[in-house]
């Protein structure tokens, strides 16, 4: 298929792993490289990279699964949000499956409400323009990534005047959580496999506070398995030649200012919170997106007197430490026994951008089996 | 800290290979049904699918072996000798109790509601018996195929096979719920290892369904039948109020026979064994998935539904010790794969470079985060044949028609139990049963 299988082309893998297993053994150390973004993390599993590698290079998943990192309590509220009389709920098809204390979407779908998936906001509002009786909402969640397209959407809705729709906002923003995993120091980091697809919004020098306050080298990176692999060489050639900086792995698709149209769209649209909540990790500062005033009339959370009740996150759950890093998947207490794709407890099990799901379905493999 | 201390000082001291044994050891115990009510992701042909089978169907009507389901029960009829002179059937055998309205079968046209058709010369093998399946008198058993040398004096096998079709749309490009609705059964009674003949259809239809519209999906189905080579021999019509079903359902039967010699199941597989594909894979889902058109991009993709079963003979003559046989509808390859490791205890390996996908399948699966593993086909087998066998075999498919046969994996002992494929770079990742459906209704 043009445009990906040469980002598939063994021979040029396999001269990449070449160059890395060069590359590490004249360093003669081992490297934890976070990947923050679970597109990433997908990647990585899908095409068993982690085995490939030499075995001193390592990734530790970071908390970019726009899935994962939303609280029970926000579950709840879309659960309830889907249970209102005359609503039609629209959501990505991964949110339906996470788990709140009043069971899932799927579950509610089942119980009798009108739960529709959507591969796009502007599905969800195509939904309300044919169903003019009914007030259908949106859930929207992700980073800086899907925010814009939820944005545009709100400009269309309010261009036709469209009085049924409304967005329960849940979009977040990347730099808070890296900063906080990085302030934690209870993690040893080597350097940032970059949020490619968050770059096209923000733009690659968003991340110049890594190298510039955390003095870790920062490689934006595409998706494909060879993206990730150049990534991983970067990397390391930046320790090799003694730079710490960010580079752009990603430069077909990324620039250094980002996509200034979506950025001006986004902050007409939003406003950031002053506090959200995040799977695992707690209230973290301004790190949340809120439907602005002057969007009002589309925010579902002004709309309905929704409980909004916080839960804390399950007590045998380890996905906060997961998502830090702290741990593998496999190393929590109930990976794989009592939580596993089919019974999640936390998120990470459910989106296969999770860092869990992404080991349990594809990388539960030893080593050996070659 | 680092990962490795923060792990230790946590008690994790647990190796990687030793956690992933114990999820295995977990995963042994078989699935398990939590749910209070039924969702959408138990009939999706996974883990949840397996669930709800399992804790609830099995449990009540019992199965030769509960870890090896088969598309279609393969029953021996018993002798003259025999008949009566069985004691009643061992515990977890399939007990066709109260089942008097059986078609008997014959090329009698068709019979209507719950009038028995009475069937003619049953094929060679002589069998006429006139009335109902309990005639039949308790007959054995298996999966697959077994062995008929274990049976002793038995009579002849026949397979025996139901499915229901739900497809929404009724119409998708290069097909419709009619010829879905006979392809999917021949094919379940082909892969079991016989040659089906005969075909029950009943109709659950929704009032207001344009007459016209019955009648071109009817029409479809006597296409598919002739195609097949089977002939449709009873029916039921039942309507219900608007809403009580969407358009209309079909539910069909299907009746073969199973040739001497055939010994197919998981049993019958070895490590080194290669494992085959007839044709492409997942046209089928995707092409229902457009014609639904609620996507933001359209492809040209056409269902291969069609049936498999003069393939399948093909397949047999030229490798008649063929090990095992499935077709890979919902659920996918990834599935059925999954089905062969764990009854068989064995590992499947793929090899991702040979799967035979389309670009446009590729394509439309890449830009909806599908995995194509696990997307339906209607007119595709999976079979596994003896490593030495697998020259003859695929060029017999070749010489059948079945242009795009190929060799895909082969059966390996690690990781025992478990499916993984290996990409073109060298890259193994695990291909576990599917949860959840990302394709809802398709058949």
């Amino acid at each position: 298929m043009r445009f990906v299988d040469e980002f598939r082309d063994p021979a040029a893998a396999r001269s990449l792993l070449a160059v890395i297993e060069a590359q590490s053994d004249r360093l003669g150390r081992a490297f934890h490289f976070m990947e923050v973004c679970g597109g990433h993390t997908h990647t990585i599993y899908r095409h068993g990279l982690e085995h490939l590698l030499p075995e001193p290079i390592q990734f530790v998943h970071g908390p970019g699964c726009p899935v994962c990192v939303i609280p029970m309590g926000r579950v709840d509220d879309a659960v309830w949000l889907a249970g209102q009389p005359g609503v039609i709920f629209t959501t990505f098809g991964d949110m339906m499956r996470v788990p709140g204390t009043q069971g899932s979407l799927l579950q509610a779908q089942a119980a009798g409400a009108d739960v529709r998936f959507v591969y796009s906001p502007l599905d969800a509002l195509k939904v309300a323009r044919d169903n003019p009786d009914r007030e259908v909402v949106f859930f929207a969640v992700g980073f800086e990534t899907t925010a814009p397209s939820t944005a545009v959407t709100l400009v269309r809705a309010t261009a036709l005047d469209v009085r049924n729709f409304s967005v329960f906002c849940n979009h977040v923003l990347i730099e808070p959580p890296l900063r906080a995993i990085l302030d934690s120091e209870e993690l040893v980091l080597d350097g940032f496999v970059g949020p490619g697809h968050v770059a096209t919004v923000v733009g690659s020098r968003h991340f110049d506070f890594i190298p510039h306050e955390y003095a870790l080298p920062i490689v934006v990176t595409g998706f494909e398995p060879l993206d990730i692999l150049q990534a991983v060489e970067m990397l390391l050639a930046q320790y090799q030649t003694g730079r710490c900086e960010v580079e752009n792995q990603y430069a077909r698709v990324v620039r250094d200012i980002g996509n200034p149209a979506a950025l001006a769209l986004m902050e007409e649209v939003f406003e950031v919170r002053e506090s959200f909540e995040w799977r695992g990790l707690g209230f973290i500062p301004r790190s949340g997106y809120a439907i602005s005033d002057a969007y009002a009339r589309f925010d579902a959370e002004r709309r309905f007197a929704m409980p909004s009740i916080r839960v804390a996150d399950p007590p045998a759950c380890e996905c906060g430490i997961v998502l830090k890093g702290l741990i593998k998947p496999w190393q929590c207490k109930v990976f794989g026994t009592a939580c596993t794709p089919e019974t999640p407890i936390g998120t990470c099990m459910v989106s296969p951008e999770g860092a869990c799901a992404a080991y349990y379905n594809f990388g539960r493999l030893t080593r050996q089996t070659k | 800290m680092n990962t490795q201390s923060e792990a230790s000082s946590r008690g994790r001291d647990k190796s990687e290979s030793e956690v992933l044994e114990r999820i295995e050891a977990v995963r042994a115990r078989g699935p398990r049904l939590r749910d209070e009510t039924v969702t959408l992701a138990h009939g999706a042909g996974g883990k949840a699918s397996a669930a709800l089978v399992q804790a609830v169907f099995i449990e009540a009507f019992g199965a030769p072996n509960p870890l090896e389901l088969c598309d279609a029960a393969v029953l021996t009829l018993p002798t003259d000798e025999s008949k009566g002179s069985r004691g009643p059937v061992q515990d977890g055998s399939a007990r066709p109790r109260g089942l008097v309205q059986a078609a008997s079968l014959g090329p009698l046209g068709l019979a209507q509601e719950s009038s028995a058709a009475s069937l003619g010369p049953l094929g060679p093998t002589g069998l006429a018996q006139e009335g109902s399946a309990a005639s039949l008198g308790p007959p054995e058993a298996a999966c697959g195929v077994g062995a008929e040398d274990s049976l002793g004096a038995a009579g002849p096998r026949i397979a025996l096979s139901t499915d229901s079709y739900v497809v929404k749309p009724l119409r998708f490009p290069g097909g419709s719920i009619g010829d879905l609705a006979v392809n999917g059964t021949v094919n379940d009674l082909a892969v079991s290892g016989a040659r089906p003949l005969w075909l029950s259809a009943a109709f659950v239809v929704e009032e207001g369904l344009p007459i016209a519209l019955l009648r071109g999906v009817v029409a479809d189905m006597r296409a598919a039948a002739d195609r097949a080579a089977v002939t449709i021999v009873a029916g039921d019509t039942k309507v219900v109020p608007k809403g009580a079903a969407d358009e209309c359902f079909i539910s069909t039967a299907g009746v073969g026979v199973v040739p001497p010699g055939r010994n197919l199941g998981a049993g019958q597989v070895r490590v080194g064994d290669a494992v085959l594909v007839s044709s492409a894979l997942g046209n089928h889902g995707m092409a229902v998935m457009m014609a639904r058109g609620d996507l933001a991009f359209e492809a040209d993709i056409r269902t291969d539904s069609a049936p498999v079963n003069h393939l399948v003979e093909a397949l047999f003559a030229a490798v008649p010790d063929t090990r095992w046989m499935r077709d890979p509808t919902r659920g996918g390859l990834g599935t059925v794969a999954n089905e062969l490791a764990s009854a068989s205890g064995l590992g499947v390996m793929l090899d991702e470079a040979s799967l035979p996908i389309e670009p446009l399948v590729r394509g439309a699966c890449d830009m909806l985060g599908i995995d194509p593993l696990y997307v339906a086909s209607e007119g595709c087998f999976v079979a596994v044949v003896p490593v030495e066998a697998v020259a003859v075999a695929v060029a017999a498919l070749r010489d059948a028609g079945a242009t795009a046969a190929t060799q895909i994996g082969q059966i390996v002992a690690d990781p025992p139990g478990l499916v993984a494929v290996r990409n073109a770079f060298g890259g193994v990742r695990l291909v576990d049963m599917l949860v959840g459906d990302p394709l809802p209704r398709i058949c």
